[in-house]
């Protein structure tokens, strides 16, 4: 026990001392979260618009005002002049145009019927279908708000609600991925390759001459990583609930004994990896390669599974992520029990206790 | 009883396609300081990883001290101490933390065997805080030999430990085994450097994965079965390439300011030094030297 011990302290000063391991270990993290929550959200925001106002009455004025009221948008200062749309959009100073026909309001009013043309960068398709519905549905509630007497005999208003995700935070998704995804690279890379730094260094040699049992050899190698992981899974926690406003609906012990298992998984492979590698080089590039693209592609929080080949879909049952994904998304972020990813749990138990049972297996007491 | 017993060894890589020990038997004494003398690659690190058991031989058996390699390499493995080729401590550690790692990894501590590495450790305590990638050469091998002493060992495997170290601190090394033989310990130590052997009492010869002689270092010398010159004259290259044809001379070859040559038989170093300078050879000076165990090792590996 003394041994174990002294072996854990001694990885221990390793870790701390080596200032690469620790910028893996917690900058990767920070970096992956400030990343994927601020820069690549697939939130619309901040659009360019701009407005040519051939009626300049007081409906057109109204209207927008209240797109600029929305957040969404930019408004560039509106003109009668038709040719400023074609210059804005080669300029690239409106990714939108807005364009009110002479009469707007006084049609409004009395005919009961009006147009109204929106003109959008049709470049990024996406982002524009998204422009169209934000602008369509500023109208129609501005249609309802000036004529509300104007009842149809019919009319169907849908009400969405988006489940779990009421505020459309687009950080939702990604935080459970980013989870699974950092989790896996810092223990996989850095468990295998502090085993393999011993083969290196030759100072296995001693380990394994050594009356310490072979065996304990790798589990003191797991322990210091297992804490510290579950150090930067808080730390993930806390950066997603006070930075990112993500709220963990569901027990937090439960998520916590979960990303305990998964990050037990990502350590035994870890484990494995450096039993079958020589160099430090082989060992990192194996769990980047090896561990870090199948986590992205099949997780299910970059592509969706459901759109994949058959033969992909297959697949991704193998990768441990994609099942802590699942768990996580259904503890964290819909609040639901154990009951409800017991199957889930099992599956990446079974996992774990597969590579675990191959790593240690496979540890050479001897050198070759 | 005998420390160390190899019996017919023989260790190949590679399918067999490489091999590094060719059919090795020896015996090493209790308390014996013993010396495994050949050039790189001559099978030596092979050998220490046999017998202390991190490698599996492929034919042959081994023990130390009575047991066996092979099966009972965990009782091996708490007896031994053993000092890698590579430099095996931690370089982030400091000289303090390494030691402590490893005494408290074979079950000791630093206070319990004070008195086997009082000597050397207390070279090296003004740097107890230092880190062990920092410290010099000569240094790092002495904190390696305090770890793999910090146990105290019943026999003590040293594999190359003064390669890569300066003159003053391969010196002061060797006096250290010296003091820790008369401990009782047995050391069994590596190098390709010979004139460290003549510091054993045993020495095996190896070349090529197979052992050419074992005996004392004087004993080998004795075993010189000819006369040695030591030759030179002015131009010593022209010297040198002028005795490698010449019919009269068995061997050749450059040592120092010298040239070391054996004779056939019938030969006379006077005959052969005039025929020299009535080749236009300048000074050539030719004496008979008492010879020494790098000219036996030559000897013995061009028989081979």
């Amino acid at each position: 026990m003394k041994q174990f011990l002294a072996f854990i302290r001694k990885e221990f000063f390793h870790v701390f001392r080596d200032r690469r391991t620790l910028l893996i270990m917690f900058g990767l993290p920070v970096a992956q979260i400030v990343l994927f929550g601020f820069a690549l959200t697939s939130e619309v925001k901040d659009i360019t618009l701009t407005v040519i106002d051939q009626s300049g009455d007081v409906n057109t004025q109204q209207l927008i005002s209240k797109i600029k009221s929305s957040s969404y948008f930019v408004v560039n200062e509106s003109t009668r002049d038709y040719n400023r749309i074609a210059d804005d959009f080669k300029k690239g100073r409106a990714k939108c145009a807005l364009i009110f026909p002479a009469r707007f309001g006084d049609d409004l009013q009395h005919g009961g019927k009006v147009q109204l043309q929106i003109i959008t960068d049709g470049s990024d398709p996406n982002t524009a279908k998204t422009v169209v519905n934000y602008i369509t549905a500023i109208t129609t509630a501005y249609q309802q708000q000036v004529s509300p007497s104007q009842r149809l005999p019919f009319v169907i208003i849908p009400e969405t609600r988006m489940l779990y995700n009421e505020e459309g935070n687009g950080s939702l998704n990604f935080i459970p991925g980013v989870m699974a995804l950092v989790l896996m690279i810092v223990c996989t890379a850095l468990t295998s390759v502090s085993v393999v730094r011993e083969k290196e260094l030759g100072t296995m040699e001693i380990l394994l001459v050594s009356p310490f049992k072979p065996l304990m050899v790798l589990i003191a190698k797991a322990i210091p990583y297992l804490i510290l992981s579950l150090a930067n899974f808080i730390l993930i926690l806390v950066l997603a609930v006070f930075v990112l406003d993500v709220a963990i609906k569901g027990s937090i012990i439960l998520l916590f004994l979960e990303s305990m298992l998964f990050i037990i998984t990502c350590l035994s492979l870890g484990l494995l990896i450096s039993n079958t590698t020589n160099s430090q080089q082989t060992a990192l590039l194996l769990s980047m390669m090896g561990m870090m693209i199948p986590t992205m592609i099949f997780t299910g929080f970059m592509f969706p599974l459901e759109n994949m080949p058959k033969v992909f879909q297959v697949i991704s049952n193998l990768i441990p992520s994609r099942w802590y994904f699942l768990i996580v998304k259904a503890v964290m972020l819909k609040g639901l029990g154990f009951s409800y990813v017991w199957k889930e749990t099992l599956v990446m138990l079974g996992m774990t206790v597969a590579a675990l049972t191959i790593a240690l297996k496979n540890f050479k007491t001897r050198l070759s | 009883m005998s420390a160390v017993v190899l019996d017919h060894i023989t260790k190949t890589y590679d399918d067999g396609k490489v091999v590094a020990v060719d059919d090795v038997s020896l015996q090493v004494a209790e308390g014996e300081l013993f010396g495994l003398i050949g050039p790189d690659g001559a099978g030596k690190t092979s050998l220490f990883r046999i017998l202390t058991t991190l490698l599996l031989p492929d034919k042959g058996s081994a023990t130390v001290r009575g047991y066996d390699c092979v099966k009972d390499f965990k009782a091996i493995r708490s007896r031994i101490g053993y000092m890698p080729g590579k430099f095996s401590l931690y370089q982030d550690l400091t000289v303090k933390e390494n030691l402590d790692f490893f005494a408290t990894l074979f079950g000791s501590s630093i206070e319990e065997n004070y008195d086997l590495i009082r000597d050397i450790y207390e070279q090296i305590k003004p740097f107890n805080d230092r880190r062990a990638g920092k410290l010099s050469g000569g240094m790092k091998q002495k904190l390696a030999l305090c770890c793999a002493l910090i146990h105290k060992p019943e026999v003590l495997f040293l594999d190359e430990p003064t390669t890569g170290v300066d003159v003053v601190s391969r010196k002061e090394f060797w006096a250290m085994l010296k003091s820790l033989k008369q401990q009782g310990i047995t050391i069994v130590v590596s190098t390709p450097y010979m004139d460290e052997a003549m510091r054993c009492e045993r020495i095996a010869l190896i070349q090529g994965g197979k052992i050419m002689s074992v005996d004392t270092p004087d004993n080998i010398i004795a075993q010189f079965p000819v006369t040695l010159y030591a030759i030179k004259a002015d131009d010593i290259y022209r010297l040198l390439t002028a005795l490698r044809n010449e019919p009269a001379i068995d061997s050749s070859y450059a040592f120092g300011e010298y040239i070391h040559i054996t004779l056939r038989n019938g030969s006379d170093i006077d005959t052969l030094r005039q025929q020299m300078e009535e080749k236009g050879h300048a000074h050539v000076a030719a004496k008979a030297i008492r010879p020494g165990i790098e000219d036996s090792f030559i000897r013995l590996m061009n028989q081979a």
